[in-house]
Parts: C-alpha cells; structure tokens; sequence
C-alpha cells in the first residue's frame, strides 16, 4: 500500500515546484489535455445534456447501490464468474493472492487500474513471490523505476522523453549500446516486444473496471494501447478489481457515460478499446480465460454514503479536474502524497485515508472552480474541499481531553505547524497562480523550460528520488 | 456462513446504513428491475440520425478520423483481392489467420491463390489476422466484435494489422442501436465484446499520441456490400 505523504504537501509543493524535470514535464502537458477536450466538447452539441444525464445516471444508481450491487452479483454468478465482496484492502489483497496462488501463479500481468494502486495488490504478490508486471505503458516505465503514479490516466505525467530512455537503457541490461531511442515511436516499439513476452507468460490477468454493468454482469474496462485486452484474455485466470460505485444498471446507462469519459478525458470522442468481459470462456470458445473473478471492495466508500461527500462517488476518473487546475498544473501529482492527485484527491483523500492525513489536500485550491465546471458528472468539488477545510477547523476546536485516539492527539501536538501550513499553502496557491496568466512559465524557476534539458541537475536529492525512495521503504516495511 | 458471505452482508449493511433505509422495499425493487429490463434509451447525439448511407459513410469517415482505413467492396467476392491489395500496399505478408465463422467461409478465395492462411484463434507470431465484424457504430467509427467461437477475441489483439470485414447492412448509427442487435440475435451476452476505435494507440511518452502500443498497429476495414 503506498505510504501517504499527503501530511507533507506543503514540503512536497515546494520540492516540486524546485523540480526542473517535473517542471518541464507539467509545462509541455499541461495543456494538451486542455485543448483536445475542448474540440472534442465543442464538437458534440448535446454534451452538455450528456453531462446532465451521467450525473442523474450515477445519483441513481448510487441511491440504490445496495440493490444494483445485488443485481450485479447475481448476473456475475449466472455467467459463471465468481464475485468476491471485499470491505477493505487487507481483504482484497488476501482474496487476489489466494486467487493467485490457486492457479500456481508465477507471474501476473496488470491492466493499469488506480484501485490496484491503492488496495497495494503489487506490494502484496511480491511479498509472497508472484511477480506483477505492469503493461500500461506508463505504469511499465513507473514500475521500472519504483515510482507510482501521478496522474490518474497518464500514470507517467511527470516523466520526460530522456526518462524514458534513460531507464529502459538501466533495466533492459541486453540491450546493445548503439540501439537508439531519438523518437518516442522507439521507445514504444521497446515497450512492446518485452511485454509481449510477460502477455504470453502469465499465469493470472488482473485489471481494474471503469464501470460494472448490473443487467449483464460484466465489467468494462476502457483503454488506448490494447494492454488491458491482452491482460483479460491471454492468461488462464481474469480478476477484475472494482470499487462499489462502479456499477451502473444497464448497458444503456453505462453508452451515456462512456460518450462523456473519453471526451473529458483525452479528447477522444471514444476510446480505442472499451470491452465488456461477462464470466469466463465458453464452450467451444477457442480463447479467453478459464476462470473470471470480479473484487468489489469498499474500503472507506459506504462512509461517504449519505454524507455531504457521497456526490464523490459520481466521479468516473476522467482525471479533467487535474488536467484543468491550477495547483495540480504547479505541483503535479506526487506532491498530493497519495494514489488519487488533484482535487478530485483532494476530496476523495482525507475520505479514504481519514483527514488527519490529508487534511491539507482539500486547503491546495484556488477556488477558481474550473474542475467543477468540466467535471462531467458535476462534482461540486471545490464545494466538497470546503466541506472538508471547515470539518478541519472543528476539528480543531475540539478540546483534546474529549479524544481517545492517540493518533488524534498527536496530531493535535502539531497543530500550529500544522495551521500555519495550511495557511500557507492556500497562500501559496493564491500568491504564485492568480493573476497569472499561464501556469508553469510563471512559477518560480521560470525562463529556462524550453532550455531545461541543458541545465545542470539540481543540487542533492530530486523530489523524485527522494519519494521513490520513501516509496521503496514503505513497501518493505 | 463463510467469511465472504459476512463481508458482503457488511457492506450491503454499511451501505444502506450510509443510504438510512433498510433493503428496498418490494415495490421499489420491482420498479428497478423493470427499468433493467427495459434498459430504457438516454440523449442519443444527432450526428449519427442519417439515413443508412448516411450511416455507413459517417461510419467510414470516423474509422478514417480515428487512424483505421476503410475500402468498400461489392460483395463477398471482392474481398480476396481488397485484403490482397492492402497487404501488398503494407508492406504485410500475403499470410494470415482468419476466423472460423461462416460468413467468411463462404469467401472463395482461389482467384487469390498466393495468399496463405489458416483459420483459429490469433498467436503472437501472427502478423495479419482477419476478423468478422458484428455491427458498425457510426457515431464514432466503432466496430463491435463479440466474442463466440467462431469469433475469437485474439484475433482483435496479437496481430500487427487487424483485418475486419463488415457487411455495410450491419452499420447503424448509435451504439444503442448496436446492442439492440446484439441482444436480438446472440440472447444474451457473450462473454466478451469489445468496441474497437481505430488502431491501437498510446500517449503515455509526453502524452504525444503514437499509434502501435500494445494491440494491432493498423486497422482495416473492408465493407461489403451498399
Ligand atoms: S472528479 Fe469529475 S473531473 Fe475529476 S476525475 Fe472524477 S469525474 Fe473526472
């Protein structure tokens, strides 16, 4: 499970912003996504209908979820697969293991799935000797370099080209010294022939699910490169890891949301591969896997239920809320502390791992409210970080003779550090980003992105090898 | 009772304790599964309310916009000398695997007597596979390819180019549309079905699109038929 950081934002947004390499990185990104989600919007006259019905589409379901669930389940069951109700993440990463290990698993392939990153499946296969091997190819290159993910649909935002290169040179020790990496098509080309190698080997394929569909009991996953495709079919074993809100009714309800994602997403008015897996293969079929297994956890998720921050739960992980903001634009998604980044993070965060960790995320807001406002499902996001900032502050006031937690009261120890942090950080976002016109240009080091290749590596430690590092002790801890 | 049944009778609790209310009364339980029966339609974009040639050209031009290529064919016949054509303009080898389904069974492939191929699943060392093609959804130039014997997944997948062929009838304008037919003909779902846009893709590296990650680098398809 990976270690939150989210405590540290303040010192995280400062390493960050120190970081040539990521700043390069948020520079060259930061507004693609931007433009190419807005063709795609502009180009489809009913979007805006589109994003009225996907809210109302998941309101609905969420006010039913136990019976959508239910129903879900049954038709899982009826196709032959097998569902596994798992309440929080040591349940989930004992139930896969156990999967695993059933099928004498050596080796695992993995779809890139943001829930797998937070139950901590990978950790936990090699703990007790099954090799994971991630095939996105950005969760690839970040699994190469013990890294996690910093956005939650470009897991390597934060990476530059000579990254690349640089590390598949340092782990792919066969490679001859004069092969050449000048374009990225190389380094796709490389990603390719090793992984087609692990596609073939494994013994057990896990991916996440964007959506479980109650009427059919099948679990959709959406991707660009295929990986998932090959991780689902290819080996004996399929295990789809799922969050409870993932479930809508009915393949009708879940084309209305899979025509706002893409756009909101990448800017594509669809994604390469959307593919719905109902149970395992069938008679005469001559591939697909023997045994299909679907992981539905909640790990925090039914507290949010009935609180001011179950319009969380809409949110299909379309990642334009960090794609649009300001601070994310600034810092990146490391800096966050934890699996979800942005102000999606920001809200879903303290939900999940409690806001005496992450009580800072929701104060790293400009308010501006550009995320609510290209949210496709119509998060009142900066609303819910609010919801947050005053819970903090009640906290705050209450008096520490009512607390028996020991971790309460430790934090209550800090507190006035631990304000002034806060202060500061919604300083910081308001001071260094209002006003501006830009984002990355103006922040400070600004002047030499264009030239950042050029200019001598930082002093000491980067931010990133020092939160790989972090990364790396907590997972043998 | 096992450990999994206690943890799901956990969440549903924990669930509904969020939601403040019991399990759903009878009444309203029935309400929901007439709605999953009845699966009802939400905003269907206009782009795609043309008439069948509107369709299928709308179809065609998306598959273009999205990276695939697309040539049309009179019938059947014509098919061996169009996956002929483009092999050769690819610089592809005059071999592939084909899936085992009748619709292209019925192809007689003789007037092409150099092209080789087999029928079955895909392997990793196949570079052309050739898939039949369920429906074509023109509102984004998607092809929906069911899984069934006669309809292997890998065939989607292993290959460097992914070959479908699609009866032009078998176009429609929105993916609703799509699995109306699907539910019409196949019952009830196979165990899998992708909707596949253009060739496979990444933006991963700087988030600059490349085609050719991890699935077929091209897609063809060849429409039969008006
Ligand atoms: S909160 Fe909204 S914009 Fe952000 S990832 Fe979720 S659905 Fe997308």
């Amino acid at each position: 499970m990976q270690i939150a950081t989210s405590s540290e934002f303040k010192r995280n947004a400062h390493d960050a912003l120190a970081d040539v390499g990521l700043q390069k990185a948020l520079a060259r990104s930061g507004t693609s996504f931007i433009a190419r989600r807005a063709a795609a919007v502009a180009a489809l006259p009913e979007f805006e209908a589109l994003r009225e019905e996907a809210r109302a589409i998941k309101d609905h379901t969420l006010a039913h979820l136990d019976f959508y669930l239910e129903a879900y389940a049954a038709r899982v069951t009826a196709a032959g697969g097998t569902v596994h109700w798992c309440t929080d993440a040591a349940e989930a990463r004992a139930v896969v293991l156990a999967i695993c290990q059933e099928a004498g698993a050596r080796t695992v392939t993995k779809g890139k799935s943001m829930i797998s990153e937070e139950l901590g499946i990978n950790e936990h296969l090699e703990r007790h000797g099954i090799v994971p091997v991630e095939t996105d190819l950005g969760e690839y290159i970040l699994q190469v370099r013990h890294e996690t993910p910093s956005h939650i649909i470009a897991p390597a935002f934060h990476l530059n080209r000579e990254d690349w290169e640089a590390s598949f040179r340092a782990a792919h020790t066969d490679l001859p010294a004069d092969r050449v990496f000048h374009e990225r098509r190389d380094i796709l080309t490389e990603a390719r022939s090793r992984l087609r190698e692990k596609f073939l080997a494994a013994d057990v394929g896990i991916t996440g699910a964007n959506f479980l569909v109650a009427e059919t009991g099948s679990s959709v996953i959406v991707t660009n490169e295929g990986n998932g495709d090959l991780t689902q079919t290819l080996p004996k074993v399929h295990i789809a890891l799922a969050s409870i809100e993932k479930v809508v009714p009915t393949l009708e309800d879940c084309m209305s949301l899979l025509r706002v994602l893409a756009r909101s997403a990448t800017g594509q008015d669809f994604s390469v591969y959307t593919t719905f897996s109902t149970g395992a293969r069938r008679p005469g079929d001559l591939d697909g896997p023997e045994a299909y297994h679907v992981v539905i956890v909640d790990n925090g998720r039914s507290g949010m239920l009935g609180s001011e921050f179950q319009p969380m739960l809409r949110c299909i992980r379309c990642a334009a809320c960090m794609n649009h903001c300001p601070v994310y634009g600034a810092v990146g998604g490391h800096a966050y502390g934890w699996v979800y980044p942005g102000p999606m993070g920001s809200v879903l965060t303290p939900a999940l791992i409690g806001v005496d960790q992450a009580g800072l995320l929701p104060g790293a807001s400009t308010f501006c409210g550009k995320c609510e406002s290209v949210c496709p499902v119509k998060i009142p996001l900066p609303n819910l970080m609010r919801h947050w900032r005053e819970r903090e502050f009640e906290r705050h006031l209450t008096p520490v003779g009512q607390r028996s937690n020991l971790a309460l009261w430790a934090f209550v120890a800090k507190r006035p550090a631990l304000y002034r942090a806060l202060t500061r950080v919604a300083a910081f976002g308001l001071r260094s980003l209002a006003g501006r016109r830009g984002r990355l240009a103006h922040v400070p080091l600004a002047g030499g992105w264009t030239a950042g290749r050029d200019l001598p590596a930082p002093e000491g430690d980067t931010f990133f090898a020092r939160y790989a590092r972090a990364q790396r002790a907590g997972r043998v801890a | 009772m096992s450990a999994a049944g206690t943890s799901k009778d956990a969440m549903l609790t924990a669930i509904r304790r969020g939601l403040r209310r019991r399990p759903l009364p009878e009444d309203q339980a029935f309400a929901l599964r007439a709605r999953l029966a009845a699966h009802p339609r939400h905003v269907i974009p206009a782009r795609s309310r043309l008439d069948h040639a509107g369709q299928v050209a709308l179809f065609a031009a998306n598959v273009e916009k999205e990276f695939g290529s697309v040539v049309r064919v009179d019938d059947l016949a014509g098919v061996p000398a169009a996956v002929a054509d483009y092999l050769a303009a690819q610089n592809l080898p005059g071999q592939f695997v084909i899936a085992p389904h009748p619709g292209l069974r019925a192809i007689d492939w003789s007037s092409r007597p150099l092209l080789r191929f087999r029928e079955g699943r895909a392997e990793a060392t196949d570079a052309v596979a050739i898939q039949h093609g369920f429906a074509g959804i023109a509102e984004t130039g998607t092809l929906m390819l069911p899984s069934a014997p006669e309809r292997p997944t890998t065939l989607n997948l292993l290959a460097e180019a992914a070959i479908v062929v699609l009866a032009a009838d078998r176009v429609v304008g929105a993916y609703e549309e799509a699995w109306d037919l699907l539910r019409a003909e196949m019952g009830g779902m196979p165990r899998n079905v992708m909707l596949v846009t253009g060739p496979s893709r990444s933006a991963d590296i700087e988030q600059a699109l490349e085609l050719g990650a991890h699935g077929p680098r091209r897609l063809h398809v060849v429409l039969v038929g008006g």
